[in-house]
Formats: C-alpha cells, structure tokens, sequence
C-alpha cells in the first residue's frame, strides 16, 4: 500500500514513510521517509539516478512502491511537469494548455484564449497560440508544459526538471513567473540545480 | 523535400494526360474497329449523350446511395468495432478471424454467396461494407495502438474527462489513421461495389448499364460508363478526405 485515506486536516503535509522501491535487483530507495509541508515549494535535490522522478511517480500515483506508505494526497487535484513536455504534437499551444480545464471544449473560449494569451506572452510565447507544438522548439515545448500545469486546478503541483532546455534569458523569466504562481502553493520541485532550487523554495537534499 | 513539392510533384499533369488521350485516339484509329477500342472523342460524344437522359441520372443516383450507404455503414461500424477491440480484448480477439477472412476471400465470392441471402438491389450496400470494414477497422486499431503510454499518464494526472481525452488525445491520433484508410477503401468500394452490380444486375444501376453494355457489345458505352465510375469514385474521394482534412485543422488550431 503507497497511498493510504488523508484523515488529517486539509493543511496535513505529505508524509511519506518507509517507502521502498526496486526494479528487480536495482534498488532505487530503500525505507525512504519524507515530510512535504503544504503551502510551500520543496524542492528535492539528488544526484541522477536517485530516484527523484520514481518518488514523483509514486507521489502522483503512476507508480506502486513495493513497501511503504504516502499520506496526505487523496482527494488533492494534482497538476505536473513531467521530465517530457509530454504535449500533443499535432495540436496547438493553446489546445495542449486549455485541455487540461473542462469547459466550452468544442466552441470558442474567448476568456481562456485570453487568459492562455497573457500567460503565454509573459513566457515569450506570445503569437504562438496557434502554432501546432511539433513546430515548436524544445524550449517552447517546455515553456507551454509549464503554462499547462499551471493553468489546470491543482492543489499539488509536481514538477520535475521543469526549466531545463531553456537558455538563460528564459530561464530566469519562467523561474520568476513560476515563482509567482506558485507562492503559497504546494509544489514540490525536482532540479539538479542548486541556483533553480535557491531561486525558487527551500531545498531538501534526498538522503538515497 | 517539403510536403508542398513533394504533393506539387505528385500531382497530374495536363500534359501528360493530353499525350495519353493521344496515344488512345492514335490506336483507335490504327486499329479502326470501334467495338475493339473506342476513341476518346467518340467516349465523349457518347457521354455527352448520355448526361442528359433521366436513366443516366437514376442509375448514378441508385449506384452512389448504394456504395456510399456501404462505405459510412461501415466507416461506423469499423471505428466502433476498433473502439471496443481497444477497451476490451476478447471483442479483438473475436472479431481477429472475421477480418482476415473477410480480406482474404476474393470479392466474386462475396457477390455470388451474398446474392443468395440479400436481394439484388442491395447488394452493393453489403459488399461495399465488406470490402471497406476491415481496412477501416485495421487502421484506427492500429492508431490507438499507437496512442503514446506517457500522454495516457499525462491524462490520467490531470484527471481528464472521457469526452475531453477522445475530443484532444485519441481524436487527433486516429484521424490520420481514419484518413489513409479512407483513401483506400473509398477506391475499393467503388470498384467492388460496381463489380457486384454486374454480377447482380440490379435495375437502374451502373452495374447493370456496364453489363448491358458487355452484352450489346457496346464498347463506347462500357468506356463512358467507366469513366462515369472513375469520377464519382474520384469526386467522393476527395469530398471526403476534404472533410477529414478541414476536421483535423480545426482540432488542430481550435480555438
């Protein structure tokens, strides 16, 4: 069992408690315990191959621990950067962003065209609302990844390597937008980078 | 090399169509014997002829609800049949036979056997299906099979909707696949679906002016009439990839 019944209050942090994880004789963690505090970012900081993104999976339910278990998730709507843009290719921007929220799906949504606007021009993805994704560049893709997760209702907010593909210049105007959107917000942030982590939260070293 | 050159370079050429109708009238003439090969002057004359008549129109109009009615039923029933393959094993599992029967047995069988259980004037409807359900089948399976693990996760995180996974997922997935298996069925149905007609001589039908024309010998009629087929073929093949295309745009940069 990985993710056991919230009984706590809202604010309960995520607890995560002897968690343990292998694929076959590779052992990815092993009695892993963790706090995560609500209404924060936590960023997760380990060398490759540690197990960060296997944790993220575990946390958003795509995966099974073996031994262990996760609290403090159920019934919280989820939102993620995965460590793959993982957008439609043949759709636009616009569409891989206002998927996310259910609402005039085949007419025209002028207030989401126009909030999805805004937020794409701050990202410097300004005019590219119609572009199909496949035309995009890797550092768009991950710019409009972003915009998605932040655009859907989340009360956790999971992102994994987020910012990575982007030159400086965008780089440090996605981390400051972020930053916005996300304070005082549940986020929990994996980065190699220890610049992103100051920039962005506190920082929690994985001891894996 | 850009889809755009590549599509300008596929495209037909006045030119050479202009040399092949010349080549065709050289040969008629050559030959002299219109019974043997007509010439296209004389096909166009006959055409010409034909047009204007009320039979003409009635046997177009009795051919193309037939072969089209055949070629939507089983566009329906092939998406659906690949939908519920997808969701659940043993409907691919028992209809796996079905199709590959129905691809191997040649169409000449399928007209005598379906001849015996369906009237004549309904022939076409049914062999158009046959001919046209498993290659529709086929394809949209294998587009869903297609369909990319790590949007299904992206999906799942996001707790998407039915309708709005099939409206922005699965959609924009299989309509590519929709598309090429259109191509090759909307031709198909077409000629299965006339061949049919021949064999069941329905009346009013295309199939059945092709076979008069067989037995009178009547060679300019037997070319205008397949000229008639090749341009409804033609004309419903590119109606229809039309409308898929602008659909697929529209999903593309909706709004």
């Amino acid at each position: 069992m990985t993710r056991e019944r919230n009984e706590g209050s809202a604010d309960q942090a995520i607890r995560i408690r002897n968690l343990s994880k292998a694929y076959g004789s590779h052992v990815v963690f092993h009695d892993f315990s963790l706090d995560i505090p609500m209404g924060t970012t936590t960023c997760l900081m380990a060398p490759s191959g540690a197990g960060k993104t296997t944790l993220l999976r575990i946390l958003m339910g795509l995966e099974e621990a073996d031994q262990g278990t996760v609290t403090g998730m159920d019934h919280r709507k989820i939102s993620a950067v995965f460590q793959e843009p993982r957008l439609c290719e043949n759709l636009s921007a616009f569409a891989n962003i206002r998927m996310v929220r259910e609402k005039k799906m085949w007419r025209r949504d002028r207030e989401g065209w126009e909030e999805i606007s805004r937020a794409m021009e701050e990202l410097g993805l300004g005019g590219c609302e119609r572009q199909p994704v496949r035309e995009m560049s890797g550092g768009m893709r991950q710019r409009v990844a972003l915009l998605r997760a932040l655009y859907a209702q989340w009360d956790v907010l999971f992102l994994d390597e987020p910012f990575q593909g982007l030159d400086q210049e965008s780089r440090e105007r996605t981390i400051a937008y972020a930053r916005e959107k996300c304070l005082g917000k549940t986020v929990v942030l994996v980065t190699h980078s220890r610049e992103e982590a100051e920039q962005i939260g506190a920082i929690v070293r994985l001891p894996m | 090399m850009t889809s755009t050159t590549r599509k300008k370079r596929n495209k037909m050429k006045v030119w050479a169509v202009a040399v092949w109708l010349v080549i065709w009238q050289l040969v008629s003439m050559w030959i002299g014997q219109e019974i043997l090969l007509v010439s296209p002057a004389a096909v166009f004359r006959r055409l010409l002829e034909l047009i204007p008549t009320g039979e003409f129109w009635s046997s177009v109009l009795f051919s193309v609800v037939r072969i089209t009615g055949g070629f939507l039923l089983a566009a329906v029933a092939g998406v659906t049949a690949a939908g519920l393959a997808v969701k659940f094993r043993r409907v691919e599992e028992f209809l796996h036979p079905f199709v590959l029967t129905v691809k191997a047995i040649p169409v000449a069988s399928f007209v005598i056997l379906v001849l015996i259980w369906v009237p004549s004037r309904n022939l076409s409807v049914v062999i158009s299906f046959l001919m046209v359900f498993p290659i529709l089948y086929t394809n949209v399976l294998d587009g869903e099979k297609q369909m990319d693990q790590k949007l299904l996760e992206m999906a799942r995180v996001f707790e998407l909707s039915r309708p709005v996974r099939l409206r922005y997922l699965y959609l924009p997935q299989i309509l590519p696949y929709f598309r090429t298996g259109c191509s090759v069925a909307l031709g198909l149905c077409w000629k299965a679906g006339v061949a049919a007609e021949v064999i069941g001589i329905p009346d009013n039908s295309i199939g059945e002016q092709l076979y008069n024309a067989k037995v009178y010998l009547n060679t300019p009629d037997l070319f205008a009439w397949t000229v008639v087929i090749v341009a409804l073929s033609s004309v419903f093949e590119r109606l229809f990839l039309y409308f898929i295309d602008c659909t697929v745009k529209r999903l593309e940069r909706m709004k």
